[in-house]
């Protein structure tokens, strides 16, 4: 019972701040708390793998935006010329297209954005498995080295492809009918029913991670993070655990891209750049590494501190600093210092 | 493909191999002595340029470049006093952070100091259209400035790991840490100066090529996972293997314009990168079992 409290403040809290910017008449600050949602997905998918599976990945933000662009790319782009390709003519059989118009009254087909997602979803798994295998048996320097190289090579591919828009990225994402009557848009009338989705998959995911690590693998990952020869000494497949970690949370960090580029109706390539990446890590550092709930509602405050713009032109310098102030003075995560006991320390010395 | 534009290829390459070359020995003269990969490498670089072409106002170039490479090994020494010298047994995911956002905020420091417009030092001799004949290819002189210092430097570093005191110290820290502390030598010490080291050939190799290639405060991270590939290539604390791995990627990269688009070009040696990590981590002159017994 007691691990499902969390949860539940988690819900409370969500619905709390709705209705305070609801009477405060504040709805605007609906939007940046959607969008630091989706970045949490990526946050504690990444808190898994690096907090409790042990693996440092620089590379997270390549996974946003495969899953991202891809959908971005199969919603927008018009397959009209492609019509008579017979994987388009099975698609369309199965109902997985959809007809439009352009700006000039021609028909456009698309790609249905369900049948998007699954696309994006299957090949993030596939890259992140073909990626996974090789990269996980590096350690240390080389891992952090052949994962920033891996998400170098995604952003390169988006910036210098036409496909994806190179620079100016893919606008204009259509909308995602999730189920009628609900669909995942930037638009200002659903703008409370996004904030509620976004928090929702936000909640699904801590569950099913929180169910996860109090689980056998939970503690087979704690064991890798521990001592890795001896993990594999007990008979434990190492290399299987880490690898599904690592797939997970490259499919929580796809899921993320995906919904937040029909949210924000497009996507750029700063979302592959490195320093995303490097953002995600410093927010699982501060969070304190092997404490879920610590990223999340320390991913969440610094999302939306750095999406109302709080930064200035700073934003990245802070997320520097506080990489190294962090890993200097509070290796453990900012909620992990005991402050409790400092403060006691401090009150005797008053005494 | 002519003698010409073979020889312009290869001289291309071996311009780009030499600075990669300088930045792969600055990540093995600090992974010698501390076992840390200094991700922040690639931003010495920079530094070294952007502060020589803020130093020509008021300084001869030559000068100036002298006083850039002395500041930049002041703010080596700097990072290291600040950020890494107090730190017992840090682990190597730690290090690693740490080191990252070194490289964030000098790269920030530098982008509100000199903004993010593209700069460069004049030419040290000429200018941007004096071009000279080498083997049938018209370069500039630059270039020929470019490879002679990067191997003067090379020279100069190898010499003094091998005849000064200091070098010698150095290389003790590198065979065995407790050892070395053990015969009175200041490890502490000797990783200062390593980092101030490795951020003065850094700075050296941003000054000479900066005519050339220009300066930017990004361009960093770039040479970083060039070097990096570089000094795994050559085997990771092989500093002169290093310099034929510089080399080869170098020519990889030139050689491979004529086939692969040049948006693809950092592509290149990312995936070199990966293929050596995946499949010959020790290097291609490294030894396996030296390989095993160091911590990554």
């Amino acid at each position: 019972m007691k691990r499902h409290l969390p949860l539940a403040l988690l819900v409370l809290t969500a619905i709390g701040v709705q209705q305070l910017t609801h009477a405060t008449g504040t709805a605007f600050y609906l939007t940046p708390l959607t969008m630091a949602a989706y970045y949490s997905l990526v946050i504690v998918g990444l808190c898994l793998l690096m907090g409790y599976a042990g693996q440092i990945s620089l590379g997270h933000a390549g996974f946003f935006a495969i899953g991202g662009y891809l959908s971005a790319m199969l919603t927008t782009r018009d397959l009209t010329p492609y019509q008579d390709n017979p994987v388009l003519v099975l698609l369309d059989k199965l109902g997985c297209t959809v007809t439009g118009q352009d700006m000039f009254g021609g028909a456009v087909l698309h790609v249905h954005p369900w049948a998007a997602f699954a696309c994006a979803i299957l090949i993030t798994i596939a890259v992140a498995y073909g990626i996974g295998i090789p990269v996980l048996k590096l350690k240390g320097h080389y891992l952090a080295m052949a994962t920033l190289g891996f998400g170098i090579i995604v952003y390169r591919l988006v910036l210098a492809s036409p496909l994806f828009g190179e620079a100016d990225g893919i606008s204009e994402v259509p909308a995602f009918p999730l189920f009628p009557g609900l669909a995942v848009s930037g638009g200002f009338e659903s703008r409370v029913s996004n904030y509620y989705l976004a928090w929702g998959m936000v909640a699904c995911a801590m569950w099913l991670l929180a169910n996860l690590i109090h689980s056998r693998v939970g503690r087979a990952l704690r064991a890798i993070h521990g001592a890795e020869d001896a993990t594999n000494a007990m008979g434990v497949n190492t290399a299987r655990y880490k690898l599904n970690t690592f797939v997970i949370s490259a499919v929580l960090a796809a899921v993320a891209g995906i919904f937040l580029t029909h949210y924000n109706g497009g996507i750029g390539p700063s979302e592959a750049g490195i320093m995303k990446s490097v953002r995600y890590v410093a927010i699982v550092a501060i969070g304190g590494m092997a404490n879920l709930w610590g990223a999340l509602v320390m991913g969440s405050l610094l999302n939306i501190m750095s999406l109302r713009g709080m930064f200035g032109s700073y934003d990245d310098a802070v997320f520097g600093l506080i990489l190294i102030v962090i890993m200097l003075f509070a290796p453990r995560g900012l909620l992990g210092l005991s402050l409790p006991q400092g403060l006691k320390r401090l009150l005797k010395r008053g005494e | 493909m002519t003698l010409e534009l073979f020889s312009q290829y290869l001289l291309a390459g071996v311009t780009y191999g030499i600075i990669y070359a300088i930045v792969g020995i600055g990540f093995n003269i600090i992974y010698n002595t501390t076992g840390i990969i200094n991700f922040a490498q690639g931003e010495f670089v920079m530094l070294g340029g952007m502060t020589a072409i803020s130093l020509t106002q008021w300084l001869p170039l030559p000068l100036a470049i002298g006083a850039a490479v002395v500041v930049v090994m002041l703010i080596g020494a700097l990072v290291e006093i600040l950020f890494i010298r107090w730190l017992d047994r840090p682990s190597v995911l730690r290090m690693i952070i740490i080191t990252i956002g070194i490289s964030i905020l000098i790269r920030e420091a530098a982008l509100h100091i000199w903004g993010d417009g593209v700069r460069s030092l004049p030419y040290f001799a000429g200018n941007e259209i004096t071009t000279i004949q080498v083997l049938g290819a018209r370069v500039s002189p630059q270039v020929l400035w470019v490879i002679g210092v990067c191997a003067v430097m090379v020279l100069a570093l190898s010499l003094f790991f091998k005849y000064t005191l200091q070098g010698k110290k150095m290389q003790a820290c590198a065979a065995n840490r407790m050892a070395a502390t053990l015969c009175g030598i200041s490890t502490k010490n000797m990783v200062t100066l390593s980092f101030m080291l490795s951020a003065g050939i850094g700075a050296l190799a941003g000054c000479v090529m900066s005519p050339i290639t220009y300066t930017q405060y990004d361009i960093g991270t770039g040479l970083a996972i060039k070097g990096f590939t570089v000094a795994i290539l050559g085997g990771l604390g092989s500093s002169m293997a290093a310099v034929t791995a510089g080399l080869l990627l170098g020519l990889i990269e030139a050689f491979s314009v004529s086939v692969v688009p040049l948006a693809f070009q950092d592509a290149i040696a990312i995936t070199l990168l990966l293929a050596i990590l995946f499949f010959r981590p020790h290097g291609l002159f490294g030894s396996k079992d030296a390989a095993g017994l160091k911590e990554f």
